[in-house]
């Protein structure tokens, strides 16, 4: 702000056209000294891709140390090595029982959770949604993704709820928790499968862990989130009738808190099963296993059952976990009959069927769909093909080229002017410095590249969202057609995106952008449309009756007043195209995504994987500071009620 | 610390950093404003004394942010004191240790809340019987207990609805048998009847002064609402800033207001509906008859209406079997016309 001295002038407002004039004056300046350094300065201090950076050798070194010493060293020898043997026998358990159940009765059992939580539609749902896999012909690898899944929920739950109600005690537990939840959800999935192998080696016990970095912030949070909101007055009169602290936890904070857990417990559930193709990486058995083949050459079919699977898990597992924590419904008595009927009728089934799933029962789908795919890409290529290449030569490869020819500092100062202005002066240091490191990490070139489909996805993405969000505020016809197509889209395990994208457009930069615009529209349309309904209803009126049109409306009184919701959307929508388009190196995408594929799978290319992923984790970092003016900047002038 | 059921002694409650280090300097006697402004601390309760009496109603009244709900949350330690003293019984709550506090809480002190504080999960019968079972009494006997406090105050029937099925005057009825199941010496209640329809809160404050006499515990009672201070309190202490500016009964705050700030407080209060004989009653003026009808010194003016009714002859006041004065019919009338008008709305106003 510029605080002009005292002022001859008399106190006559500038004209408002030459106000808003002065203030993107400096903007356009900025923008104009980039273009004129850019001109001058371009193919300087640029930063090309080496494969034999010293780092990469470093980092393998380190990881071969890794190696020789893992059962000598003391920290793997009591530490390590016992929290792998404790997984990985957690998820043989498990997976044993799972087996032990037979089809018949974890189906039964489905049915019977599924009862127990919501009655016989969610019963039903979940009946018809474990008939399927079977129908599908996946069984046996969904029992093993099933059991993965559940071994990780277990220990996030398990240490994710203790330390949620503590964070929801604490506030200086909550201090140290939040940034450290922040992230764990900003860092892209690939980026910690390299550390996590070279301390658990491939295997389900990485693959847990993995999961579970993935899964476990949702059910803190909400936790944290269930017990603060127990309200004041119910927990004082507990302690005013001589109750101790674990009593008053016990019977009254949560009981009361159960139902919002349960909607945590949910969330984790969800997270964990957007993880099952991307542990396949590193070697966890299931689902994932035949999709990244699949996906690998490219058989959109082949990929496509899995994918199903996956899919009906994952709904089948939203349905019942979100029927529990809606909260009691019908009586206790038959609730327990109904699932004790349901699970016993499973298991008497079990002896007397085949302990496979009945091929005669199964449909192949494999060949029907790649006829389809085949079909699409014969007679849709036109339309496709135009839409790829006016993509990749419009936006791609120009901003592509721009970004790796200009000066890495140039780039740098970029960044931090835009951070500056949108989020505040400690943002843009951050995300400064994150830039700098993808620089020193020897990644600057495929960094760019990441961050070409990055932009170009979200800036697709957030303004789709923005016009679906905007149009849904407006419209309650238009809103109650898309929510089912929202909740459908959230409940959707996130690489099932990609499916339909490679369908349409094959392998490349391209379908990763489809498959993140896919991804993050829904979430990013929804915190539009909420922002804009949140908008008090007497403000609209006020300025409705000074006779606003509905243009003037949504302009001068409704976006305004949502401006936290957009730059909340625009936040969420990057966040999460950037944890897309790393997926995207499974279809092709390239840049980082694929170094720290590469670096799972090849020896040689350990320390550039490594190192591929701490900068993607920099570049997460870096991209929501950019944003973060969402989270409202702190006010230091605002002290803190006692 | 003598017999009283309650009594404190020089009680603060500094919200803020560093506040004990303020109660023994300069700043304590700012005002709270100018204290926050200064230490970015919050004087809720300020050096505050008084002593309740067992069996008594004691009710603390003042407007909101005057600290009377803080100054009864410290009084069991709710809220921990900055200073002072509190005697529960004769015994120092201060020097409590944790679990010396809680059997107090779980037997001999209970609180009844603005915003009820039910447990939303469970039934009525179990949110009631809840402080006995934190004492770790069994299933059956505190159900028993719970179903005969539920009938004390007229909730038989409803021993297996949930909180959010009944009304919002029945959910304080819950909270109220809650308090009552422990049987403890002291009621304390914060403003309980703030968020119910005015006519419900006139059904609850008869149910409080039926229980009084029925049960005869020592009451605390926290209000913002006068009229029901004037008609539940034995003696009232009003609050203002953290201090209570006078402690008197109804007749002594209506009739000897300590300063502006009480005045203004009670001024629109029907004084013959609160005041007594004795603050009107005159010497006998010479010639006089001093035969007429006799009534005690603390009748209520508005009740010795009907005796100036049926005689014409002055009224003769009489206190311990002594005359103090006499009242006639244009004595009452002028008490009565100085209500006036205002009167009604005085007694609507404070809903």
């Amino acid at each position: 702000m510029v605080s002009a001295p005292v002022q001859a002038a008399p106190p006559v407002s500038a004209p408002p056209r030459a106000r808003r004039l002065v203030r993107w004056a400096p903007v356009a300046v900025a923008v104009a000294a980039f273009v004129v350094l850019y001109a001058a300065f371009r193919n300087t201090a640029v930063l090309p891709h080496d494969d034999d950076a010293t780092l990469f050798h470093w980092l393998n070194d380190a990881r071969d140390w890794v190696d020789e010493n893992r059962n000598s060293s003391p920290i793997f020898l009591f530490v390590v090595n016992y929290v792998r043997l404790f997984v990985a026998e957690l998820y043989t358990g498990l997976q044993g029982a799972l087996d032990a159940l037979g089809w018949p009765g974890l189906i039964g059992l489905m049915g019977g959770l599924g009862w127990l939580a919501g009655g016989w539609r969610v019963a039903l749902v979940a009946l018809a949604g474990f008939g399927g896999i079977g129908v599908l012909g996946k069984w046996d690898a969904s029992v093993d993704t099933l059991a993965l899944a559940l071994t990780a929920v277990l220990l996030s739950l398990l240490a994710g709820i203790p330390l949620g109600v503590w964070t929801g005690r604490s506030d200086r537990v909550r201090r140290v928790v939040t940034p450290v939840l922040d992230v764990m959800q900003i860092m892209p999935t690939f980026s910690y499968l390299s550390p996590i192998i070279l301390l658990f080696l491939i295997g389900p016990a990485s693959a847990t862990v993995a999961t579970m970095i993935y899964a476990m912030p949702p059910a803190i949070r909400i936790t944290a989130l269930a017990v603060q909101r127990v309200p004041a007055t119910v927990v004082e009169a507990s302690e005013s009738l001589g109750a101790t602290g674990w009593q008053t936890m016990r019977k009254v904070r949560l009981p009361m808190a159960l139902n919002t857990i349960m909607l945590g417990v949910n969330q984790t559930i969800a997270a964990a099963l957007s993880m099952v193709p991307l542990v396949a990486l590193i070697a966890a058995p299931g689902l994932g296993v035949d999709l990244i083949q699949a996906l690998a050459r490219v058989n959109v079919g082949a990929a496509l059952v899995p994918g199903l699977a996956i899919v009906l898990i994952a709904i089948v597992l939203d349905r019942i976990s979100r029927a529990a924590a809606a909260g009691r419904a019908r009586s206790r008595r038959v609730r327990w009959s109904g699932f004790a009927a349901l699970t016993a009728a499973g298991l008497a089934l079990t002896p007397a069927l085949a302990p496979e799933f009945p091929e005669q029962w199964e449909i192949q789908i494999v060949r029907p769909i790649n006829d389809v795919v085949d079909w699409i890409e014969a007679h849709w290529y036109p339309v496709t093909g135009f839409l790829n290449d006016t993509v990749a030569y419009g936006l791609l490869n120009p901003l592509q080229n721009t970004l790796t020819s200009a000066p890495w500092w140039l780039v740098t100062l970029a960044v931090l002017a835009l951070a500056w202005r949108v989020s505040g002066p400690r943002p843009a240091l951050v995300a400064g410095a994150c830039l700098v490191g993808v620089a020193v990490l020897g990644l600057w070139q495929h960094g760019m590249e990441t961050l070409t489909i990055v932009l170009v996805a979200a800036l697709i993405t957030i303004a789709a969202g923005l016009v679906l969000g905007v149009w849904a505020a407006r419209s309650d016809r238009f809103a109650a057609v898309l929510r089912p197509f929202l909740d459908a889209a959230q409940t959707m395990p996130s690489f099932s995106y990609l499916l339909p994208a490679v369908a349409l457009f094959a392998n490349g930069r391209f379908t990763a952008i489809v498959a993140s615009f896919v991804y993050a529209v829904p979430v990013v349309a929804r915190l539009v449309e909420d922002g804009l309904r949140a908008v008090p209803p007497t403000v609209v009126e006020a300025a409705r009756s000074a006779g606003s049109t509905e243009r003037q409306l949504l302009w001068k009184v409704r976006l305004p007043m949502a401006r936290s919701s957009l730059l909340l959307a625009a936040n969420q929508g990057i966040v999460m195209t950037l944890a897309m388009v790393v997926i995207g190196a499974l279809v092709g995408a390239g840049a980082l995504g694929y170094d720290v594929v590469a670096g799972i799978s090849q020896q040689e290319d350990y320390g550039k994987g490594l190192a591929a992923g701490v900068a993607l984790v920099l570049l997460g970092i870096m991209l929501d500071r950019i944003t973060q003016g969402a989270h409202g900047r702190r006010n230091p002038h605002k002290k803190r009620n006692a | 610390m003598g017999t009283a059921a309650i009594e404190v002694r020089g009680l603060w409650k500094i919200f803020g950093p560093k506040a004990e280090r303020i109660i023994d300097s300069p700043d304590a006697g700012l005002e709270p404003a100018e204290l926050r402004a200064k230490t970015g601390c919050t004087a809720a309760v300020r050096n505050v004394s008084f002593e309740v009496r067992p069996g008594e109603v004691f009710v603390v009244m003042g407007l909101s942010g005057s600290g009377k709900s803080t100054l009864v949350r410290c009084l069991t330690r709710l809220i921990e004191p900055t200073a002072g003293e509190i005697a529960i019984g004769g015994q120092d709550v201060r020097r409590m240790s944790s679990s010396q506090l809680r059997e107090l809480r779980r037997h001999r002190v209970s609180m009844v809340f603005q915003h009820f504080g039910l447990l939303p999960h469970r039934r009525v019968v179990d949110n009631v019987a809840y402080g006995l079972e934190i004492q770790g009494i069994g299933r059956a006997e505190r159900h028993e207990k719970a179903r005969r406090i539920l009938s004390l105050v007229g909730l038989q029937g409803h021993e297996d609805s949930y909180p959010e099925q009944l009304s919002g005057g029945m959910q304080q009825r819950v909270g109220l048998a809650r308090a009552l199941a422990v049987d403890p010496e002291v009621l304390l209640f914060d403003e309980p009847f703030s968020a119910l329809d005015p006519l419900i809160r006139r059904d609850m404050q008869a149910e409080v002064i039926r229980l009084h006499r029925e049960v005869g515990k020592t009451m605390v009672f926290i209000t913002h609402d006068l009229s029901e201070a004037l008609k539940l309190g034995e003696r009232i202490a009003i609050m203002r800033d953290g201090e209570i500016v006078q402690v008197g009964s109804p007749e002594e705050l209506v009739g000897a207001p300590a300063n502006d700030y009480v005045a203004d407080f009670v001024r629109d209060v029907p004084k013959s509906t609160v005041l007594s004989l004795r603050w009107i009653c005159r010497a006998p003026e010479p010639g006089e008859p001093l035969d007429g009808p006799e009534l005690p010194a603390d009748t209520v003016i508005h009740d010795a209406v009907p005796a100036a009714m049926s005689s014409a002859r002055p009224i003769r006041v009489v206190s311990g079997g002594e005359l103090v004065g006499v009242v006639d019919r244009v004595d009452l009338l002028g008490a009565v016309r100085r209500d006036g008008g205002p009167a009604l709305t005085a007694s609507a106003g404070e809903a």
